[in-house]
């Protein structure tokens, strides 16, 4: 049986939406981790507006007309409802999308999305500081990391599997390539790199926002190197967050899409062009080229996969 | 009725325990303290877990609540559930053909046995069904019939809900949790079992799908969306039986057929078991301004391109006036006496009726015609002085608006509450499919009113469920 176009649509962004919520726990940890160490005393950190900057939620914090201290970064990037891509309204969207997709996803998805929900809704926001705060990223990273085993372990493989999948990497890539894009500068290689404090401070931030600073010491066997920092997260492909994994990935996906419903589409040549950005190139020719121009061109192709899916299978 | 000790179908008034529920009796007595609160509190996470909730419309503790659910199960003996299955399947197939005869030759209205201002006149009437063929001649397909026990042999129908009945989702998910909660209390006797109604709900649906639709019609639900109150049934009935859920938005009508959007572009759609009431199905037809609806559906559905479940314009066969004609009904199309019995209802339009009813009103049931969900309803017994002048005064005002019935002493059942286990009133309804045959779900759903002495079942107004069981021989 076919499914409706929206049924695709839900299932696509509620995937979006967890991996969504997860980023931004993963990027609050950060910020927090590094407000603690920083030297800096009251008044706006730096790193709290740099991990808003990757979130892409600077202008609608700006609008707060508040001082960018943890408490209020904290409570804007977790509990604000003015803020659309606040881990609650992540986590409120996801089980909204659930709920009207609760045929096409199974019961064991269904209930971790409604189970964090319904637990996400109890908490008070005011309690929620220091070690607490802490805990309850930790919480949100095990929903999603539970969330996706449910899915893998229990839903068909059919389009819907495709569609879910598609919406996670397709998010993921995307916050891989804005973490990159946030820090891009301490990333260029620089005539005298000598990896000071700061410098490693802030490549620890980026490889910790990815989920990657013990698996960068397996693959590299070295210190914290700027130059392999942005090879890992971008051209590692045994890296599940590295650019050229998502793109891959997402291909695969759409791949399987075209094959499920027997023909190519934009969204397929639309996702061969986002992994021929990344395959069969080395860091030296994205430098030369500029990493920001490669990153900003990156995240356009990536929606431009998006928007083609969306094309595609009726989306509406 | 009138007797004020209300049956109770567990105990009888010597305090022994009546036959079907000794199994249950004995295993309650074995229970150590708090096993019952643990059980209730267990089942209550587990439906808000589930995601089991409804809305509560002008409700202002959010939108989803969970409708509480009682560990203690109703029981139902074999032999009484065979005299209440054989009347319902009486009435349904009575329903039916009275709704094949309004809306074609009228013949009960030619012959006087019903007034045909009652009819013609009524607003749950629709023209527009007139001389329409449905599939297999079957309006209403899914019905579900309220009925109160006033004593141990004394059954009344209250309603017959031929258009859009909820809660069968309910009987099904009590049973699961029952069935989670206490398994060993099923070890003890033989239940019959209710969990192949989804199945048979999809073979209802699939028996009147239109002539050409082939051997595996495409059945969709159609729902006006996740703000429903209803909507968890929807999406857990569509999930059963694996048939589309859909929104008005979803579908479309082009060349008398209707399509849904899939990802594949439009695909041919033959049965759909709307969950939309009939003023909104179609903006084209009825209500213009519906965003729920599919334009252009109703003519689909005249041209027999597509079987609409349950057919518009059943209501006017479980309208309140028209109730007081089942017997009548019955009588007319099958030449049977009514196996079960209506409820008394005083008429307001007539005079002496009236006079009657308004000086006894607070013995008595007020109900709106057209009301539901037990909204514009007083129960003269639990209703203040102050409620009484106040329908007394909406009677003088408008007496077709409103039937009047007896307070009728609801049977109770043992019910676990705050102050252990006390007696409640309860109704049952049992769901009813109607396709090639006539499918009767052993059961149904128990409402109970928690409140103590409350008479009112309806979840809206702090109503309850309980797992519903007939015993098999």
């Amino acid at each position: 049986m076919t499914m409706l176009g929206r049924t695709a649509q839900n299932l696509y962004w509620l995937s979006r939406y967890v991996e969504r919520a997860e980023n931004m726990a993963r990027l609050l940890e950060v910020g927090y981790r590094m407000s603690l160490t920083s030297r800096r005393e009251g008044g706006s950190s730096e790193h709290l507006m740099s991990m808003l900057q990757a979130a892409e939620m600077d202008e609608d914090f700006a609008k707060k007309d508040r001082p960018a201290d943890v408490d209020t970064v904290a409570h804007f990037m977790m509990f604000d409802p003015t803020n659309p891509s606040s881990v609650f309204n992540c986590i409120q969207a996801a089980r909204t999308n659930a709920r009207t997709v609760r045929t096409a996803i199974t019961g064991d998805m269904w209930e971790t999305l409604n189970g964090a929900w319904l637990s996400f809704s109890q908490i008070k926001p005011r309690d929620v500081r220091g070690a607490k705060l802490l805990e309850l990223l930790e919480w949100v990273k095990h929903l999603s990391h539970e969330f996706r085993g449910a899915l893998l372990g229990t839903i068909l493989r059919d389009d819907g599997f495709s569609f879910l999948q598609a919406g996670n990497f397709v998010e993921r890539a995307d916050n891989t390539a804005r973490i990159l894009d946030m820090k891009y500068y301490v990333l260029l290689p620089r005539a005298k790199m000598v990896g000071g404090d700061l410098d490693i401070q802030q490549w620890s931030l980026i490889l910790r926002a990815a989920s990657a600073h013990r698996s960068y010491r397996h693959v590299y066997h070295d210190r914290y190197k700027a130059h392999n920092i942005a090879d890992f997260l971008m051209l590692r492909a045994e890296m599940p967050r590295s650019l050229i994994y998502c793109a891959r990935f997402i291909e695969a996906q759409v791949d399987t899409l075209a094959g499920f419903y027997g023909g190519k589409g934009e969204c397929n040549e639309a996702a061969a062009s986002l992994r021929s950005m990344v395959e069969g190139t080395t860091m030296e020719t994205i430098f030369a080229q500029g990493l920001h121009e490669f990153l900003t061109e990156f995240i356009a192709r990536n929606n431009r996969v998006s928007n083609s899916l969306s094309e595609s299978y009726n989306f509406y | 009725m009138g007797d004020t000790t209300p049956f109770d179908e567990m105990y009888n008034p010597d305090g022994s325990v009546r036959e079907p529920y000794r199994a249950l009796a004995a295993w309650l007595e074995e229970q150590p303290d708090k096993a019952l609160t643990l059980m209730q509190s267990d089942a209550e996470a587990i439906f808000r877990k589930l995601g089991i909730t409804f809305a509560v419309y002008g409700s202002d503790e959010g939108t989803e609540k969970v409708i509480p659910f009682d560990v203690i199960p109703r029981i139902i003996a074999a032999q009484e559930w065979r005299k209440l299955s054989k009347g319902i399947e009486q009435r349904v197939k009575a329903l039916n053909a009275f709704l094949y005869d309004i809306y074609h030759r009228q013949d009960i209205l030619k012959a006087g046995r019903i007034p045909e201002k009652l009819i013609l006149q009524n607003s749950a009437f629709a023209p527009e069904m007139m001389g329409l063929e449905p599939a297999k001649g079957v309006y209403a397909h899914i019905i579900g019939v309220d009925i109160v026990r006033v004593g141990a042999d004394e059954f009344y129908v209250l309603e017959d809900n031929l258009r859009t009945p909820s809660g069968v989702s309910y009987m099904l998910e009590d049973r699961e949790a029952m069935m989670m909660l206490a398994p060993d209390l099923f070890q003890r006797q033989k239940v019959a079992p209710v969990e192949n109604y989804p199945e048979n709900l999809r073979r209802t649906l699939e028996s009147v799908a239109p002539a050409g639709a082939g051997s595996s019609p495409n059945i969709v639900v159609l729902t006006p969306g996740i703000y429903n109150s209803a909507y968890f049934e929807h999406s857990f009935l569509a999930d059963q039986m694996g048939a589309t859920l859909c929104e008005g938005p979803d579908l479309f009508v082009d060349g008398g057929k209707v399509y849904m959007r899939t990802t594949t572009g439009p695909e041919r759609v033959d049965v759909i078991y709307r969950r939309i009431d009939d003023e909104y199905i179609d903006p084209l037809t009825f209500r213009p301004d519906s965003m729920l609806g599919v334009p252009g559906l109703f003519n689909a559905y005249r041209a027999g391109n597509v079987t609409l479940v349950n057919a518009p314009g059943t209501g006017i066969a479980d309208d309140k006036a028209v109730y007081t004609y089942v017997p009548e009904i019955i009588e007319f199309y099958l030449g049977e006496k009514a196996l079960l019995q209506n409820v008394p209802t005083y008429n307001c339009t007539d005079e002496e009726q009236r006079n009657w009813v308004l000086a006894n009103i607070a013995d008595l049931v007020v109900k709106e015609v057209h009301g539901s969900g037990g909204y514009g309803m007083m129960v003269g017994p639990t209703s203040t002085k102050a409620m009484h002048a106040e329908f007394r005064k909406k009677i003088e005002a408008r007496p077709d608006n409103y039937i009047v019935q007896p307070t009728l002493a609801l049977s109770t059942c043992p019910t676990y509450v705050n102050a252990g286990i006390a007696p409640r009133h309860v109704d049952l309804r049992p769901y009813v499919l109607m396709g090639d045959e006539v499918r009767i779900t052993p059961g149904g759903l128990t409402r109970v009113a928690l409140k103590k002495g409350s008479l009112v079942v309806n979840s809206s107004q702090g109503g309850g469920t309980k797992d519903t069981w007939v015993l098999e021989d």
